[in-house]
């Protein structure tokens, strides 16, 4: 018969009528968002980042902009250069990750917000004193031991530099002189020896 | 008494991103009924190509996302299959499952979107089908999330694999949406394809000769809706295509009716991989290698993939340095457009935007 399925169609549509809707209202509500969402608002620890400026070698665009001090630094002892500027030019980045996969001491990790609307353009750059400031919630993206962990960005507690590496970065001399400072115990050093994960290579 | 006509130019376009990509046509009229049409491209080029030579391998994954923006997984998969061949790295197969896995649900998301439109550009019945198909693509989307954080520029695939292993929450989900696709389908399909109004407009309308259509080199749906059963998953198996089971749908006639059926019966076809490798997938690594960097020695590769588009491919030359020397993407949007004026001419200004829409192409791969 003709219109048949014409009629067939029209049953989809009244289903679909009298069913919930599926859109939310958005200021108001928010859908939920995967933890490894790779957003706005990088967290950086200061005490983690050596100043190695991997981030900004891999960043495609070249928006990671990395001035170290090498005489204010404390490299002989495989520490880290003295850092004089860290900027980020959000306004051209395009969120790929790739400066977070590159970071081999776990410094820089993703944030989880995607509202990051200001004036101008030169307001898009974060600066290092913002990066220290900020509170730190850090995305799972390409942070295993995050998600192990079960960090949660959206409305979880902040999660402090010690707790954001791999292997508890027992290596780590700032980590190590902590240790000797709040005594031995409670310390988990089993992979002193470990070497740095990840990072380049190839 | 006759009246006296002259043949009229009519720009068309360029429109929105948001429709096809910033596209011009160039249409001349006698009437209502095309004499002749032309393709007027080059709005959306950003160098993609030129880019990629200044880049490591690793950062011009970040390009491919961009390329075609409907399905930037396949895109993915492409480039990182032929560094792999340049390279010579074996892949391990969890890397290689996740993969197909997301190209999959990419060409589920692409193809919805290119059938949700069809109404749209039928002029008909407002944006109904395109919600419907939005409303699946959204699900699919908060899967990418899931697994790389990100929903349209993925960059998920990597040199040697994936990224990353997928969250535990992301296979229950992965579940949810597999259970619910195929009624979804039929709904659609119930909506769309079986409307005789949609028949009527679309039956018989810019038929493409199955000669023609391999003469002009086209692929994909556009060349399948001739009837030509051409699919590289099954010609030359790439990733883990070989141990799926799946149909390749061929059309009839090669009209636009054609063309989008054959596109709704992929996502079935697509649906049936991704439960077999949901199946098949064992624990293991997923990475052949977490280097970034790489040197390929000198030399060339070229894999041919079969993205929801056509053919996709990625010839890159190496001279041994980090970058590639040069990088050139077989787009098969572009080359789907070139048969724009044999399927045109001959039609009405109504059938044109549907003739254009059945080749789903994509103006960020197009003009790249």
């Amino acid at each position: 018969m003709y219109g048949l399925g014409i009629l067939k169609g029209f049953r989809v549509t009244l289903k679909n009528f009298i069913r919930k809707p599926f859109t939310v209202q958005y200021p108001e509500e928010r859908l939920k968002q995967a933890p490894r969402f790779r957003g706005q608002e990088f967290v950086w620890y200061e005490e983690r980042c050596t100043g190695c400026a991997s981030c900004a070698k891999y960043c495609p665009l070249g928006i990671i902009r990395i001035v170290t001090d090498p005489d204010g630094g404390d490299e002989q002892e495989g520490g880290s250069y003295k850092i004089d500027v860290f900027d980020i030019d959000q306004g051209r980045c395009m969120y790929c990750g790739l400066c977070v996969e590159a970071c081999p001491y776990d410094a820089l990790h993703m944030g989880s917000t995607f509202e990051g609307a200001q004036a101008t353009r030169a307001d898009l750059v974060i600066t290092m004193e913002v990066l220290k400031e900020r509170p730190k919630h850090p995305s799972t993206w390409f942070r295993p031991q995050l998600e192990q962990a079960g960090v949660d960005p959206f409305g979880g507690a902040p999660v402090e530099w010690e707790d954001a590496g791999r292997e508890a970065f027992a290596w780590h001399p700032k980590r190590l002189q902590a240790e000797s400072k709040s005594g031995p115990e409670g310390s988990p050093p089993a992979s002193a020896e470990g070497s740095p994960p990840g990072g380049g290579g190839g | 008494m006759t009246l006296r006509t002259e043949p009229v130019v009519v720009s068309i376009g360029p429109h929105h991103p948001s429709t096809h990509g910033v596209f011009r046509m160039r249409l001349t009229f006698d009437g209502e009924n095309i004499v002749d049409a032309e393709p007027v491209i080059g709005y959306l080029h950003r160098g993609t190509e030129k880019l990629a030579e200044e880049r490591q391998y690793t950062q011009v994954i970040t390009l491919t996302d961009r390329l075609d923006y409907v399905s930037s997984m396949t895109s993915n998969q492409a480039f990182v299959l032929s560094c792999e061949k340049l390279i010579g790295l074996d892949v391990p197969d969890r890397g290689m499952y996740l993969r197909v896995i997301a190209s999959e649900l990419q060409r589920i998301v692409s193809h919805l979107i290119g059938v949700g439109f069809f109404l749209q550009e039928l002029g008909g019945f407002g944006g109904t089908a395109l919600m419907y198909a939005f409303r699946e693509r959204e699900r699919i989307l908060d899967l990418f999330e899931m697994l790389c954080g990100a929903r349209i520029t993925v960059s998920y695939a990597r040199i040697g694999g994936v990224f990353a292993d997928a969250p535990a929450d992301f296979w229950p989900a992965l579940r949810r949406v597999l259970d619910d696709l195929p009624g979804y389908t039929d709904e659609l399909e119930a909506l769309v394809f079986e409307s005789e109004i949609v028949q009527a407009r679309t039956k018989g309308v810019s038929v493409i000769d199955p000669v023609l259509a391999v003469n002009a080199s086209l692929t994909g749906p556009v060349l399948r809706g001739s009837g030509v059963a051409w699919d590289w998953r099954k010609a030359a198996p790439y990733d883990v295509y070989d141990r799926v089971d799946f149909d390749v749908p061929v059309g009839e006639n090669g009209d636009n009716y054609d063309r989008f059926w054959v596109r709704i019966q992929e996502v079935r076809q697509s649906l049936r991989i991704v439960e077999q490798c949901v199946v098949q997938i064992e624990p293991g690594p997923v990475r052949a290698t977490d280097a970034m960097l790489f040197r390929p020695p000198p030399g060339e590769a070229y894999v041919p993939t079969e993205s929801p588009k056509g053919e996709l491919g990625f010839y890159l030359v190496s001279d041994g340095s980090i970058a590639p020397y040069r990088c050139h993407v077989r787009a098969p949007s572009f080359i789907n457009l070139s048969l724009f004026k044999e399927m045109l001419v001959g039609w009405k200004l109504a059938d044109a935007i549907v003739s254009l829409g059945s080749l789903d192409f994509n103006m960020g791969e197009v003009d790249r």
